[in-house]
């Protein structure tokens, strides 16, 4: 395997990392409002997050750093191509990482419940916009000959992209729903449960949907890159399981399948890709790829070093970070003392 | 077009970035210094020091938590803005930031959480651990950062290929000079900011004489850690200006208005060029002084900036290479203005310090709260004067700004982020600023939630 491949897999690593991890507390952020029925259960459910949710961040940091070290045209490309989308996704990033910051530390009613709505709506942007992304992704945007994208903000809109989209936003709320239900007393995990059932159906409709619609609106059935062979079976399959557990009330199981789920449909967008990595729809040949839009053999190979060293660590301390945290958060003010 | 998109960008980028320096050099010395306070704790186990830990671990993470959000918008806006400079740089450029995040974000934003949540689930060396963590990790960032930086500010390692700069050697990032100016004193300056945030909020509460035995060793150990790194700061900054006069020559000419080389060349006192003529309205100079400052003797030529604008033609092409001048002439001012005006306040708080004059007789302590101001002002000049005296290179003598910025933009899509970015700051600092301001007067006493009133209880239920 050659180092441009190696750091493929490695920045879908970090997306799927980010993916299942910010996944959750994106869901938990739009839950917020909806589950919290006053003020001690919206802390509580804030509290699920609180330890979690900024170095889940971290993910994407990463991932838009080892982008920009590894494939810069990539990182340029898709950067200033996706620019206002991008900064719709900054705006809903920061807005809502200050709301569940800040929310707490002032009793005013109207104080809370401004941020309680940032919280929610600052994790509604993104979570709809990365399917609106990599739906685009395999999709193609307008790319020239010379690695520009040439299209506007309208042009990354589509039925497509909204599909994926959808798929993102169902699936991180019931991340999300999924996550309180496993992390909280009741009566917030019975609600946190029923809630889950209901948006499961929505993500079950939206991923069927988008993965029909990935037969007709890409070109992937030509130009498939590494056949996905079951992995994209397995997502859907995962789903299912996930929605079983529900029922079943086994929150962990649930928890389980839909991270699995959720790997293995981001998975399978990184499978077709390969070896591409921003295909453009005015001709295969414009498409970026792993090789020219990759950096040098030099940075490639301290690159590999550095990040062989330092993401076992970085999963073994977030790991132990979860180990601390976990026990259910309960109404005790002693579990709200933040 | 091509001009107005380079323009609005940089007004973005200096917005975003002076925004997000706001908050870094606090983060930088205030983790380190709650960390000192916790572990005094962890030693002693005196409760003073655990209510010291918890009130100013309160405010910085209030402020950390900014320093975050905004600083995910400077990792994408190189690639939004900057894609012509991501492309050109980024085998070299990306590197540090990756391993930024992969070494330095994922322990700070990791062990924050587990040290804001951890008080009951942690023993008490192992909370303290966390924070140190955070500490490390804080300034460790600041290295990364910094590398990267300091490859634009004086390329090294790097060869250049079909029109892009490849990675030769990683070793020579890390061993550049410039960055090993540059890391401490950004670290000191830190380090000094915290110190004067803690003077000033201690001096608040000391005035009114409550939370004294809280309140007093907090500002003595602030004396000591600022008087300490403000010392550094003045010391690595006159190192700093020494290199730049052989690595950025057109720099330190625009910082000191110089427009002929002089042998020995003379500093300025005050100066005011018009940039259009290029020719100096007024002009009031010490001889020898700036030779002396560059070389430690009374002689030495320092280049003028008309020489260095016909030696960089002849070099680069034509072209205008000289960077803002007003701007490049009273940043550095103002910066090392700031700088010996703190190290003055520290020694003489020193000085009352070690006489134990905290408490009591008070009218002296009345200067720390205006101090406040004085880091962020030598922070942030000291910015301006770095960035804007590097124009009109983006990296030095290798890619001009106006080379640099994405080729798609339009100027409406700028103007709706610009906008957009400055408008969601500006209401975010009224909320920051509201909640610091409320925990700075509450004081270590303060348990939050308060009682509630009638309507709250409503709110409640």
């Amino acid at each position: 395997m050659d180092l441009n491949t190696l750091w493929f897999i490695l920045i879908a690593v970090l997306f799927l990392g980010y993916f299942v991890l910010e996944g959750f507390d994106l869901g938990v952020g739009m839950l917020l409002p909806f589950l919290g029925k006053n003020d001690t259960q919206r802390r509580v459910i804030l509290n699920t997050i609180g330890p979690h949710w900024d170095g889940n961040e971290v993910w994407l940091i990463t991932a838009g750093g080892a982008m920009f070290a590894a494939f810069p045209n990539w990182y340029a490309t898709l950067f200033s191509g996706f620019y206002l989308a991008l900064f719709l996704m900054l705006i809903g990033l920061i807005v809502r990482g200050i709301a569940l910051e800040f929310r707490s530390k002032d009793e005013k009613p109207l104080w809370r419940k401004f941020w309680d709505w940032a919280a929610c709506i600052g994790s509604f942007i993104p979570s709809l916009l990365w399917g609106v992304a990599f739906a685009n992704f395999i999709r193609g945007v307008p790319i020239d000959a010379q690695k520009y994208y040439v299209g506007g903000f309208w042009d990354l809109i589509n039925v497509y992209s909204i599909l994926g989209g959808l798929v993102t936003l169902f699936g991180f709320l019931l991340q999300g729903a999924i996550f309180l239900s496993l992390k909280t007393e009741e009566p917030i995990a019975s609600s946190a449960r029923r809630a889950a059932g209901r948006i499961w159906i929505g993500t079950t409709v939206a991923l069927i949907a988008a993965t029909i619609a990935t037969y007709f609106f890409t070109d992937i059935l030509e130009r498939l890159g590494v056949n996905p062979g079951p992995v994209p079976i397995g997502a859907v399959l995962a789903l299912l399981a996930a929605g079983w557990f529900i029922r079943q009330g086994r929150d962990g199981w649930a928890f389980f399948s839909n991270t699995l789920a959720i790997l293995l449909s981001t998975a399978t967008i990184f499978l077709v890709l390969y070896p591409r990595v921003l295909v453009s729809s005015l001709s295969p040949n414009f498409s970026l790829t792993i090789y020219n839009s990759a950096s040098g053999p030099n940075t490639l190979q301290t690159m590999t070093i550095v990040a062989l060293i330092f993401v076992p660590l970085v999963l073994l301390y977030q790991g132990w970070s979860y180990w601390v945290f976990r026990k259910r958060v309960s109404a005790n003010p002693k579990d709200l003392h933040y | 077009m091509n001009s107005s998109v380079t323009l609005l960008s940089q007004w973005q980028f200096a917005v975003t970035s002076v925004y997000h320096f706001f908050f870094v050099p606090l983060t930088l010395g205030l983790s380190v210094l709650v960390a000192i306070m916790e572990s005094i704790y962890v030693r002693t186990g005196d409760e003073k020091y655990r209510r010291m830990t918890r009130f100013w671990g309160k405010l910085f993470v209030i402020n950390f938590a900014m320093g975050v959000v905004t600083g995910i918008v400077q990792e994408f806006q190189f690639g939004m803005n900057w894609s012509e400079y991501s492309r050109y740089v980024g085998d070299i450029f990306g590197a540090p930031l990756a391993i930024e995040a992969l070494l330095a974000f994922f322990i700070e934003s990791t062990f924050l959480g587990v040290w804001i949540f951890g008080w009951d689930r942690l023993s008490k060396p192992l909370h303290a651990a966390a924070i140190w963590l955070v500490a490390i990790a804080s300034n460790l960032s600041a290295f990364w950062i910094l590398v990267a930086n300091s490859f634009m500010q004086s390329p090294v390692g790097y060869a250049e290929e079909n029109g892009r700069l490849v990675m030769q050697q990683f070793s020579a990032l890390l061993t550049n000079p410039y960055v090993w100016g540059q890391f401490p004193h950004t670290v000191f300056s830190g380090f000094t900011t915290a110190a004067f945030f803690v003077l000033g909020i201690s001096t608040y509460h000391l005035l009114r004489r409550q939370q004294e035995e809280v309140f007093k060793p907090s500002f003595q150990l602030a004396t000591v850690f600022g008087t300490l790194s403000i010392l550094m700061v003045i010391l690595i900054g006159h190192n700093q200006a020494q290199q730049m006069v052989r690595l950025q020559p057109m720099k330190i000419a625009a910082a000191e208005a110089l427009l002929r080389t002089e042998n020995p060349a003379s500093f300025s006192v005050l100066s005011i060029v018009d940039q259009e003529t290029m020719s100096e309205q007024v002009s009031l100079r010490i001889p020898r002084v700036l030779s002396l400052l560059a070389y430690n003797r009374l002689d030495g030529e320092v280049k003028g900036i008309l020489d260095l604008q016909k030696e960089y033609e002849s070099l680069y092409g034509p072209g205008n290479y000289v960077p803002p001048i007003g701007i490049s002439y009273w940043s550095f001012r103002i910066m090392v203005g700031s700088g010996f005006l703190m190290l003055a306040l520290a020694v003489y708080a020193l000085y009352r310090v070690l006489r134990n004059q905290v408490i009591g007789e008070t009218r002296w302590l009345k200067l720390f709260l205006p101090a406040m101001v004085l880091p962020y002002l030598a922070n942030i000049f000291g910015w301006l004067l770095t960035e804007m005296g590097r124009q009109p290179w983006v990296v030095y003598g290798k890619l001009r700004t106006a080379d640099a910025v994405s080729p798609n933009l339009t100027p409406p899509m700028v103007i709706t982020t610009l906008l957009g970015f400055t408008i969601v700051y500006g209401l975010l600092m009224v909320a920051d600023v509201y909640l610091l301001r409320k925990y700075a007067v509450a004081g270590a006493e303060a348990q939050l939630p308060k009682p509630r009133t009638v309507e709250e209880q409503a709110y409640w239920e």
